[in-house]
């Protein structure tokens, strides 16, 4: 068996790569939600590879939630995105200065 | 075992490089399918690791659903293809700080940590029984996580409603059945006796 240290260090190299993802992008947010889901994936690794190593299934049922949240956070982000370029005709994260949050 | 060991370096390997292209490639469309390579890599190694419903779930949902959801979006906004160099270099310092911060303290978590073996008393349910994968997540989800299971069907639909009341467009000018209309209309006030005289028109 692979130990869990090599997931444990795939997981985080991958939500390293989702952090640099949303600081270094400032073209359009599409990418920026893709990086959030290769987040969520690199959470997922963790849950699924502790889970397998510590004989116990809450891990997996965890992941399926993290899935759903996951799936449920894009449908309404890619929404939101779809009605601001309809209002706005540009995604630039640089154009989006309205709220100055 | 030195097969499976090949494998995990190929997925992951596979998977870390897709990453990159993900937040590297200058056109959405190949960032999406790169995230699709992604996802496809991570079901492989949720194989390994002998989670089969997560990796089917992750195929069947991820790619069929949300990367397609992407897809489309990409599609239908138009953006333009700009290089990404120029934003990165201004961008790079913070981020490089921080990601390697946190890379940093990941690994200082990681080759630190040691198992606890304590932790394993209070299993719900073995992963390592005579049911199938599929079947003990099935066996716990309906039954002690229920809970769980009807909070993800709330998030759910309050998703779709949110994703429907946000992106409907009423037109004023497209044609609707009006119930109430329908159901008020009738004779009297919708024939109409006219006496027409010969040669002219209403």
């Amino acid at each position: 068996m692979i130990a869990i240290n090599n997931y444990l260090a795939l997981a985080s190299i991958l939500f390293v790569i989702g952090i640099f993802g949303v600081f270094l992008n400032k073209k359009n947010i599409i990418i920026i939600l893709m990086s959030i889901e290769l987040m969520l994936l690199a959470v997922n690794i963790n849950l699924v590879a502790f889970s397998t190593y510590l004989n116990d299934i809450t891990g997996q049922v965890f992941s399926l939630l993290v899935l759903t949240v996951a799936a449920a956070e894009a449908a309404i982000g890619l929404a939101i995105l779809v009605i601001y370029f309809r209002n706005k005709g540009s995604i630039a994260v640089e154009d989006i200065t309205e709220m100055k949050g | 075992m030195i097969v499976v060991s090949l494998l995990f370096y190929l997925f992951s390997f596979i998977m870390i490089a897709s990453a990159f292209m993900v937040i590297l490639s200058r056109n959405p469309v190949h960032s999406v399918l790169f995230l699709i390579l992604c996802f496809f890599n991570s079901a492989g190694i949720f194989l390994i690791l002998g989670a089969e419903f997560l990796a089917f779930i992750l195929v069947i949902v991820y790619v069929g659903a949300v990367a397609v959801l992407f897809l489309f979006v990409v599609m239908m906004l138009d953006v333009e293809f700009k290089s990404i160099s120029s934003t990165v270099i201004s961008y790079l310092p913070i981020g490089l700080t921080i990601g390697v911060i946190i890379l940093a303290e990941l690994m200082l978590v990681l080759f630190t940590w040691k198992r606890d073996y304590s932790v394993t008393d209070n299993l719900s349910l073995s992963t390592d029984t005579q049911y199938s994968n599929t079947e003990i997540i099935g066996l716990v989800l309906y039954t002690d996580n229920i809970l769980f299971f009807q909070l993800a069907g709330l998030i759910l639909l309050a998703s779709m409603i949110g994703a429907i009341i946000l992106t409907v467009n009423h037109r004023p000018s497209a044609k609707r059945q009006d119930i109430n209309k329908q159901v008020e209309r009738d004779a009297e006030s919708s024939i109409k006796n006219i006496d027409m005289k010969p040669g002219s028109g209403i």
